[in-house]
């Protein structure tokens, strides 16, 4: 029961912060309208309209999956910062466990991802990606999955990172790369063996193939989808029990050990 | 069982063989270290940057691992009973650990909710009574009133501060561990801070663990330890650390320094002369130099009776010897 009190404590204080920080609001949305709303219509303009397919929707959706991957993974690395000057030090040395305090990491930023996803499909809607009621609706729980899965890459390289400063040099080789292998813009079905095989690491890219797949109701449209709904559902599985277990361990392990 | 306890209990803090070398170091951090901390006490734990203190208290405080040595804190083991440790103390820290965009009542409440004080929920309205009750009553203290629903970041050092104290103490930590407390704050906020503190001690009998580098804070201390290079170089109640160290004299500023000379000859007194200053070595306290300017018949113009600080004491133990040679 504990456990749980401390769980919702630290989710909370994480969304509390959030909306209560203007500048982040703002700097969270510009990203994802950015791709969406430059990069998605004029690939469609130029590429789309020429084949005949929905490149917009397509960039979209890719999009949202790698916001909320993206925004609770960093989020969940805002640990280390935390850890040296702020609340945080107040959570290590009160009698919760650590495990405690990373899951209410986890889910506080996946409330977080969400609530700055609002903004990013109110925008896709304005500017004509094709969202209905139902889609949104099946798009909801696949998007509470990618948080999740986020969050638990976040804590495997956060439990691989001793400070605030290598946190930063080091997320955006992490997530950059993973931006372009995982096909958020432009479909990774045809790549050359090297990318391919790289593609096929980055963690993103099951992500963004699920909610593509789950959008398109598991129908495989010429380029669009890698892998079946349900086979992206296993992998993610398999990888978030992985990262979360692997992760916890090193992350408890590290923290105490320097 | 209540029987060991009960043994137990008499030591807050019990540090036996303490070491601590952080990966890839060539010299340990912190270097054999043994001492005690009876309940109610008030420690200091003192030394220059560097000597190991934070490092020490991470340890004790069951945020860092130690190499080896055996560290009880109030009467648990650090290493099989981490939480239990944790329920125990209070810890201020050497950077502030407020949430600055979180109010003041929003900090106190996650606080008490990460110790399972109460139930969490999202907003004051739904919390406990018992709660809100504290919470009037810590406003009270820190005398914030309604501010009490203001963003943290509003409010001056000093009464962050005291808010830390009084988030630190809900739990009625046992021991509460005060890590440089009052860097950066002025100085009529710092003695406001100690009056609290002592107040807190008084009701509480709270045992307090205190860094610091303003040492005439640690004056009062029933112990002190002086850390360096990771070792203890001094320990003890600050008058036998003082007494060990530091020469008690009276300065004597006199127009005829000659016959306040011949005088101090005839006292069979230990003095040293610079122009018209004499300085006059005591060994005891007020009483002899009572006796001595009786007994002056040289007309003076100025007497300072110099008693050893603390701080005297610690700059003598922590100065390399090539440099104290003046």
């Amino acid at each position: 029961m504990n456990n749980i009190n401390t769980i919702l404590t630290i989710a909370f204080r994480d969304v509390i912060k959030f909306l209560r920080d203007r500048t982040r609001i703002i700097a969270s949305l510009i990203f994802p309208i950015l791709f969406v709303g430059v990069l998605g219509t004029s690939l469609q303009s130029s590429l789309g309209n020429a084949s005949g397919k929905d490149l917009l929707t397509f960039t979209f959706l890719g999009v949202i999956a790698q916001t909320l991957f993206q925004s609770t993974a960093s989020g969940i690395i805002s640990l280390i910062e935390d850890r040296e000057n702020d609340f945080s030090q107040e959570m290590f040395v009160s009698p919760t466990s650590r495990y405690s305090i990373l899951l209410g990491k986890v889910l506080g930023e996946s409330i977080v991802s969400f609530i700055q996803l609002i903004g990013v499909v109110i925008f896709g809607i304005i500017i004509g990606v094709k969202l209905t009621l139902a889609s949104i609706v099946v798009l909801i729980p696949v998007g509470i999955f990618i948080c999740l899965f986020g969050g638990a890459f976040g804590i495997l390289i956060l439990a691989n990172l001793s400070s605030q400063r290598a946190a930063n040099q080091i997320f955006p080789f992490i997530m950059l790369p993973q931006l372009f292998l995982a096909g958020v813009f432009a479909p990774v079905n045809n790549l050359p063996l090297p990318l391919m095989v790289l593609s096929r690491i980055a963690p993103l890219t099951y992500a963004v193939d699920l909610i593509r797949g789950m959008y398109y109701g598991g129908k495989i449209e010429g380029l669009d989808i890698i892998n079946t709904p349900v086979t992206n559902i296993v992998i993610i599985a398999v990888l978030f029990a992985l990262f979360l277990v692997i992760g916890t361990y090193l992350f408890v392990r590290n923290e105490k050990n320097r | 069982m209540p029987g060991i306890l009960s043994f137990m209990n008499q030591e807050a803090i019990v540090v036996k063989n303490l070491i601590k070398r952080y990966k890839k170091a060539t010299v340990n951090a912190v270097d054999d270290i043994s001492f005690s901390v009876n309940d109610g006490e008030f420690f200091a734990f003192l030394g220059p940057n560097g000597a190991g203190k934070t490092t020490a208290i991470s340890i004790l405080t069951t945020t860092l691992s130690k190499t080896s040595g055996d560290v009880r804190i109030a009467g648990f083991d650090i290493n099989t009973h981490n939480n239990d440790v944790r329920k125990n103390i209070g810890i201020i820290f050497q950077n502030p650990s407020l949430d600055l965009n979180l109010t003041a009542e929003e900090n106190i409440r996650f606080h008490a909710v990460l110790y399972g004080l109460y139930p969490f929920y999202p907003v004051f309205g739904m919390m406990p009574k018992a709660y809100k009750d504290k919470v009037a009553e810590l406003a009270e203290i820190i005398g914030i009133g309604k501010d009490m629903n203001k963003p943290v970041k509003t409010f001056s050092g000093g009464t962050k501060r005291k808010l830390e104290i009084l988030r630190s103490l809900i739990h009625n930590p046992r021991i509460l561990f005060l890590d440089e407390p009052t860097t950066g704050l002025d100085p009529a906020s710092r003695k406001n801070l100690w009056q609290y503190l002592k107040e807190i001690r008084e009701k509480n009998k709270t045992t307090v663990f205190l860094t610091t580098h303003y040492l005439e804070e640690a004056e009062g201390a029933d112990n002190v330890v002086i850390l360096n290079y990771g070792k203890i170089v001094a320990q003890g109640t600050p008058k036998k650390i003082k007494d060990s160290l530091v020469k008690k004299y009276v300065a004597l500023q006199t127009e005829k320094p000659e016959a306040l000379r011949n005088e101090l000859q005839t006292f069979n007194k230990e003095f040293t002369q610079e122009g018209n200053t004499l300085t006059v070595y005591i060994q005891n306290g007020g009483e002899e130099v009572q006796n001595l300017i009786k007994r002056i018949q040289s007309p003076l113009i100025d007497i300072d009776v110099h008693l050893p600080t603390l701080e005297e004491a610690y700059l003598e133990i922590i100065t390399p010897k090539e440099a104290s040679n003046e």
